[in-house]
């Protein structure tokens, strides 16, 4: 049972890592939080779903559900938070949660409120894995498979490539990378790109998890998304996946055993703040000296 | 009878404005969870005279102080983290708020809590009663507002907004600052959810969710953050609208979610803030008027 749990946990956890990536890297660079983030989240869920129905073929869903997020990530950089970025780091905010609402309430006419079966289960024989004293689901595996190789791919790219480099000097100071000769914009643009594929293949993921999609999917998300990020130290990817690993296990533990008078989702916000409160500058962020 | 509901609806709506714009717009702290505070009011009003029998007017600032209480503890907390880290937790303290009030017994869970509706000197509270309170507590709060920006207060509070490193080393204790906006703010918006308790009879944590505050958001957005008239208008506009155009209130959280977009992309400081486009085309109307008069 508390194996069980830990597993749970830890999908959970990989779940959430992958949906704050995007926003995690967004924030590396820009210095805003990028809430509509959790928007492609759901427009991933959709896409696929939509390409699912009309072709059948579970790869075709996949890939177009993730390319057309990503496309559309670059779009809304560029239409939408390039123009912003000498303002307030206040307007990009509010924009940024415009755009999720907006989002949202057009899935919801454009698909209708209820949820749709998406279903990828029968579609993927190989999750089929037998129970070994503890049940595992075939989804966990895609998941838990997924997520280890996206993270293993992106900790190659800002590590050990040359985009990761203009990457990391960008996000050190935006200003003096674009005087050493780093087009910023494109390290930007490639940005957006990157974390909306990362947040549709997290609504995907979860979308196959429940087997269901619906308009409203993004919400809980969205908000644990921002504990996620804000707990990791902003902008730090690494930060964001061991927060995401605390928060998923604190809420399976927590809700399993514990017992706790509030709903699971509220959990998260509860963690956030006494982290907090003991580490203002999140897990793994530094002080800023000002 | 109609008239009247939608009045006190934009009285309600103006109250909150204003007092988001206090935090918001003033003191330049991102706040996305308005409603909750609304709620706390609401509520402690609701158990207040329901369930300990006190009397409406004595309710009414409990409510402000309630939600005041919880505001500063916000408040305290937004000194210690960044801006970006406050706004995060606006948005799940109004998750927590709502969860409260949805799944504890004390609260009514989800059956809500019905309220009495108040009297005072023997008149009962009809609609007529609740929108001639508010049509007083708009006027005291409006007044307010406009003597903010020119008092001691304000312009500290735009000192913090505008560089906060700069108003420190004038001697500006921004946390202080910071903290009383916060204070300030949730009071008026506990006061108001306090009146809307009573106007509608019955609440429930649904009232209070995380999209009423993006309503009040996008109220003071549209009219202009940091204006003294801004988020009257955009009150005014935004519960105005979907009684208008049917459209609108199938499509509420569209044309909030588009506002906000279309306001941040192309003009962040609202609709009456300086060099808006309505200001712009004021002016031009303006100039033109006295140059055709100068030829004629």
């Amino acid at each position: 049972m508390l194996l069980q749990q830990i597993v749970n946990g830890i999908v959970v956890g990989s779940v959430y890592a992958l949906t704050a990536m995007g926003a995690t890297l967004v924030y590396g660079i820009m210095r805003i939080l990028d809430i509509s983030n959790a928007g492609a989240y759901a427009i991933g869920a959709y896409v696929s779903f939509f390409f699912l129905l009309q072709t059948g073929s579970p790869i075709v869903a996949l890939v177009m559900g993730v390319t057309l997020t990503a496309a559309f990530g670059f779009l809304v950089q560029k239409f939408l938070y390039a123009p912003l970025m000498n303002k307030s780091p206040n307007v990009s905010l509010i924009a940024g949660i415009g755009l999720f609402i907006f989002l949202q309430d057009f899935l919801r006419l454009v698909a209708g409120p209820q949820a749709r079966e998406l279903n990828f289960g029968k579609l993927l024989p190989s999750i089929q894995f037998p129970e070994i004293g503890l049940t595992l689901y075939g989804a966990w595996f895609l998941i838990l498979g997924a997520t280890t190789v996206l993270l293993l791919i992106l900790w190659l790219l800002l590590n050990r490539s040359p985009i990761g480099l203009a990457w990391r000097a960008t996000a050190q100071d935006l200003e003096i990378a674009k005087a050493m000769g780093i087009n910023t914009n494109r390290v930007v643009a490639f940005n957006f790109i990157l974390g909306y594929g990362f947040a549709a293949v997290a609504g995907i993921l979860v979308g196959i998890l429940y087997n269901s999609v619906y308009p409203t999917m993004g919400d809980v998300p969205a908000y644990k998304m921002l504990a996620v990020i804000v707990l990791g130290g902003l902008g730090n990817p690494l930060g964001t996946v061991l927060a995401a690993l605390v928060i998923g296990m604190a809420e399976t533990l927590i809700g399993g055993y514990v017992g706790f008078f509030l709903p699971r989702d509220a959990i998260a916000f509860v963690v956030l703040i006494l982290i907090l409160l003991w580490r203002p500058q999140g897990l793994l962020g530094r002080r800023r000296t000002s | 009878m109609y008239e009247q509901v939608i009045a006190i609806n934009v009285g309600l709506a103006m109250l909150l404005a204003m007092s988001l714009n206090i935090i918001t717009g003033f003191a330049g702290q991102p706040t996305l969870g308005h409603a909750a505070f609304y709620g706390i009011g609401a509520y402690t009003s609701a158990l207040l005279t329901a369930k300990a029998g006190w009397p409406f007017l004595l309710a009414l600032p409990a409510a402000g102080l309630m939600a005041a209480l919880v505001g500063v503890l916000l408040g305290l907390f937004s000194v210690r983290v960044r801006e970006d880290f406050l706004a995060v937790t606006t948005i799940g303290i109004n998750f927590v708020v709502v969860a409260v009030f949805q799944y504890v017994e004390f609260f009514g869970a989800s059956m809500g809590l019905s309220v009495p509706k108040p009297e005072l000197l023997g008149v009962r509270f009809g609609n007529l009663e609740i929108l001639l309170l508010l049509i007083v507590l708009n006027v005291l709060m409006y007044l307010f507002m406009r003597h903010l920006p020119k008092s001691w207060l304000g312009l500290a509070l735009g000192g913090v907004r505008n560089d906060e490193e700069a108003a420190a080393s004038l001697g500006v204790n921004s946390d202080h600052y910071k903290v009383f906006a916060f204070g300030i703010g949730t009071f008026f918006a506990g006061m108001t959810g306090s009146v809307y308790a009573h106007f509608m009879g019955f609440i429930s944590s649904t009232d209070f969710s995380f999209p009423v505050s993006i309503g009040v958001l996008s109220m003071a957005v549209l009219g202009g953050l940091g204006t003294v008239s801004g988020p009257l208008v955009g009150a005014i506009i935004l519960t105005l609208a979907p009684e208008v155009f049917r459209f609108v209130s199938d499509y509420r959280m569209l044309v909030y979610g588009g506002l906000l977009v279309l306001m941040m992309r192309f003009q962040p400081q609202g609709l009456v803030g300086d060099d808006s486009f309505l200001q712009r085309t004021w002016a031009n109307l303006r100039g033109r008027g006295r140059e055709g008069n100068r030829h004629g």
